[in-house]
């Protein structure tokens, strides 16, 4: 027996309009129009979904966890941070009271 | 997501790193930290879950054989939309199992002939027929209740896909319980023939359903491991154990009993119900496939494997561009 074995499709649903897409778990298909079918019956048969995507699995490139230190950040990021700065004393310091 | 690689490097007791890597795998599992298809895991742990999730996903497959033969004879339009649900659920969540197995290196394939041929487990109470409608009944509360204890437990586990596949199962599984509850309360409530129907099928049921969470502490071989692993973090006992302490009281609010011979007491000292063991060597029997409705149901799984051939077949057809004649 060799036919269910298809190609393996990630399935991103979106609840409403509006809100992003959100990887909800991935179907086997022979192509892109049966995953959504099939990924329809899985995954919207009863909670809110007004868009899904579907997407060849082969088709996703991903780093591994291995390297998640690449995320990590040696040095003082604040500077890119709101919170990394007194500007709200500052302002007041010359006059403006008004919010930033 | 990219196939995990399937170079399984030096993930076996005596390889180059085995210990050093086990040490910082145990430590990570330890924090409560989850382990993703491609991290790095001991062999041990990717087949103990393999294991699992196979059985696990057959049993749902299995589970919506007796309460889809019941569809056409439910008693009401209602109760057969519901069951009609319930089934399709079981279905997705046996899918949605195949799924986070197949992550760990095991084909859906593979996994759906072994169980068609004979080759792989699925939950013992699944071995027993469904007489009648309060078979269904009873199914639907007390099974899928016993169900929900061990899944609720396994969606806290370590391995990321298997405890994400839980999460969105035990959402659905919250439907059927209270499905099957509002069915037993309609049978308990109801006439005398109902109400006798429905002991009728917890006498029946009680056996395969004390045994549902396996093997008692004492003779089950992995539990030590498992949870060390977090596979799973309740040994079998104690999830039985907490399915009597809630169910029991419920049951016998409805009037119904259990029968004798498990000679059932709550200890109130240790809040805990003491009970007559059941036999294990029956229950190794069973879920080799010798219970009194195992070869049956192996048969109608292959039928509707067998029936659905010729969509699999249009459907991969239609996907290749061909035109496929349609069956008479
Ligand atoms: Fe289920
Ligand atoms: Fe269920």
């Amino acid at each position: 027996m060799t036919d269910t074995q298809w190609q393996v499709f990630e399935v991103f649903h979106q609840p409403v309009r509006g809100e992003p897409h959100v990887h909800v778990g991935s179907v086997h298909a022979p192509d892109a129009e049966t995953a959504i079918l099939m990924a329809k019956e899985q995954f919207a048969r009863r909670q809110a979904c007004v868009n899904i995507w579907v997407v060849r699995a082969d088709a996703i490139t991903a780093t591994t966890y291995e390297d998640a230190d690449i995320f990590e950040h040696g040095t003082d990021k604040s500077y890119r941070e709101a919170f990394g700065y007194e500007t709200t004393k500052r302002a007041k310091a010359v006059g403006d009271s008004a919010e930033l | 997501m990219v196939q995990p690689t399937r170079e399984r490097l030096n993930d076996q007791p005596g390889d180059p790193g085995f210990e050093e890597n086990l040490a910082k795998f145990e430590a990570r599992v330890a924090r409560g930290d989850k382990v993703e298809p491609g991290d790095w895991m001991p062999d041990a742990y990717r087949q103990q879950l393999i294991r699992l999730i196979h059985v696990h996903a057959n049993s749902e497959i299995c589970g919506a054989l007796p309460e889809g033969t019941w569809i056409p004879h439910a008693p009401s339009l209602k109760r057969k939309m519901a069951l009609v649900a319930k089934v399709q659920d079981e279905v997705g969540h046996g899918q949605l199992l195949y799924r986070a197995a197949e992550t760990l290196g095991k084909s859906r394939e593979e996994m759906i002939d072994e169980l068609i041929e004979g080759k792989a487990k699925y939950s013992n109470v699944f071995h027993y027929p469904a007489e009648t409608w309060a078979d269904v009944c009873v199914i639907a509360w007390l099974i899928d209740a016993a169900a929900i204890v061990n899944q609720k437990m396994m969606a806290e586990g370590s391995y990321g896909p298997y405890a994400r596949a839980l999460k969105r199962i035990c959402y659905e599984e919250a439907f059927h319980l209270t499905h099957g509850y509002d069915m037993c309360i309609s049978m308990a409530t109801g006439t005398k023939l109902q109400r006798d129907m429905l002991q009728d099928a917890v006498n029946r049921w009680w056996k395969p359903i004390m045994m549902f969470h396996g093997p008692s502490d004492k003779e089950s071989k992995h539990t030590e491991l498992l949870m060390r692993w977090r596979i799973k973090l309740k040994t079998n006992d104690a999830q039985r154990q907490e399915f009597l302490v809630k169910y029991l009281p419920k049951m016998f609010n409805l009037g119904l009993t259990v029968p004798a011979e498990w000679d059932l007491k709550f200890d109130e000292k240790t809040r805990t119900w003491t009970y007559n063991e059941p036999d294990w060597d029956e229950f190794v029997h069973v879920v080799r496939g010798n219970g009194p409705v195992s070869a049956q149901r192996l048969e109608t799984r292959r039928l509707s494997h067998e029936h659905g051939r010729w969509v699999r077949e249009a459907l991969a057809a239609a996907a290749s561009g061909r035109r496929v004649p349609m069956p008479n």
